[in-house]
């Protein structure tokens, strides 16, 4: 089995209000020294044998994202996904 | 015998009977086809209306642009079958490359449903040619991801080509590039309309009867087509 990773961000170019309505609500946690937040999308893909990245990259260019408003980057992740707060 | 005008309903379409009731309210015949069957029914036009389709959980339209009826559509517009897409619609035409650019969240990140004022820009597609070029005209706009946006070189192209079918006018309610309500392609068979103009066709549910103007065009263009 072999797990992808597709991360998908808007263009830097193209306004991401999502982002600006996070990076606006930062001072009401005191913090202050944020000039830009922007927000993606991150899926994973299992396979069920070897991950033909070639492959993966027509998935992410024709569906997971548009090629018009956005940018996306791929790799390829170990079997077993490092629980979330995990200090190792 | 009167022009057919299919009407597709996706998983999530809410505005499919409005748009077969325009069509039938303009005169023409209105036959609903079904997004998961490739056959077109031989139509002589094709409504794409507004909804939140299955494909909004990855970005609007998206997963809509592949049902079967897409692909046929795609072709038949590719032929010059004319095909008028209204939100949602609008959404999967610019998915399925027909129409350049995409639609984002409004840069407000609020929802906005109101009655909205737009000058028509161009009479010269098949959905616009009973309005006369500068033409204000009241639909309803009712979106959330209706913010028009292309790179600045299509920008330049479709203004300096005629292509922007519809600008807002009397405020820009979501932050659209250059106050783009609607475009069209090269050939001016495929037109994409945020705002609703299957809402404003009779006076009893509409704020005015302006939005019957895209569905006689339509019917306008056909007969001319086949005369």
């Amino acid at each position: 089995m072999a797990r992808v990773v597709v991360d998908v961000m808007l263009k830097p170019e193209i306004l991401d209000p999502q982002g600006q309505a996070v990076a606006n609500a930062l001072p009401r946690l005191g913090v202050s020294d944020v000039s830009s937040v922007r927000i993606g999308r991150r899926i994973e893909i299992e396979f069920t044998g070897e991950a033909d990245l070639d492959r993966v990259r027509e998935i992410a260019d024709k569906l997971l994202a548009n090629p018009v408003i956005e940018d996306f980057t791929i790799h390829e992740v170990a079997d077993e996904p490092v629980p979330a707060g995990d200090p190792s | 015998m009167s022009a057919r005008v299919g009407v597709v309903t996706f998983p999530g379409s809410l505005d499919d009977g409005d748009a077969a009731r325009a069509v039938r309210v303009a005169g023409g015949e209105a036959v609903r086809l079904w997004h998961g069957d490739s056959d077109l029914h031989g139509v002589d036009a094709v409504v794409l209306p507004g909804g939140f389709s299955y494909g909004d959980y990855l970005r609007t339209g998206a997963i809509a642009r592949f049902a079967p009826v897409m692909e046929s559509i795609i072709d038949g517009a590719r032929g010059g079958l004319p095909v008028l897409g209204i939100c949602n619609g609008f959404q999967i035409l610019c998915e399925a490359h027909l129409l350049p650019g995409a639609l984002t969240r409004n840069s407000h990140l609020h929802f906005r449903n109101r009655d909205q004022w737009l000058r028509v820009g161009t009479s010269g597609t098949a959905w616009t040619n009973s309005f006369e070029a500068d033409q204000e005209i009241l639909v309803p706009l009712k979106s959330g991801e209706g913010r028009y946006v292309a790179d600045q070189a299509t920008l330049d192209e479709l203004t300096a080509n005629g292509r922007i079918v519809a600008t807002y006018v009397r405020g820009n309610p979501n932050g659209s590039e250059r106050d783009i309500a609607g475009i069209t392609n090269e050939a001016g068979n495929v037109v994409g309309l945020m705002p609703h103009p299957e809402h404003a066709i009779e006076a009893l549910t509409g704020p005015s009867l302006d939005g019957l103007g895209f569905f006689t065009s339509i019917l306008k263009h056909l007969a001319g087509a086949t005369a």
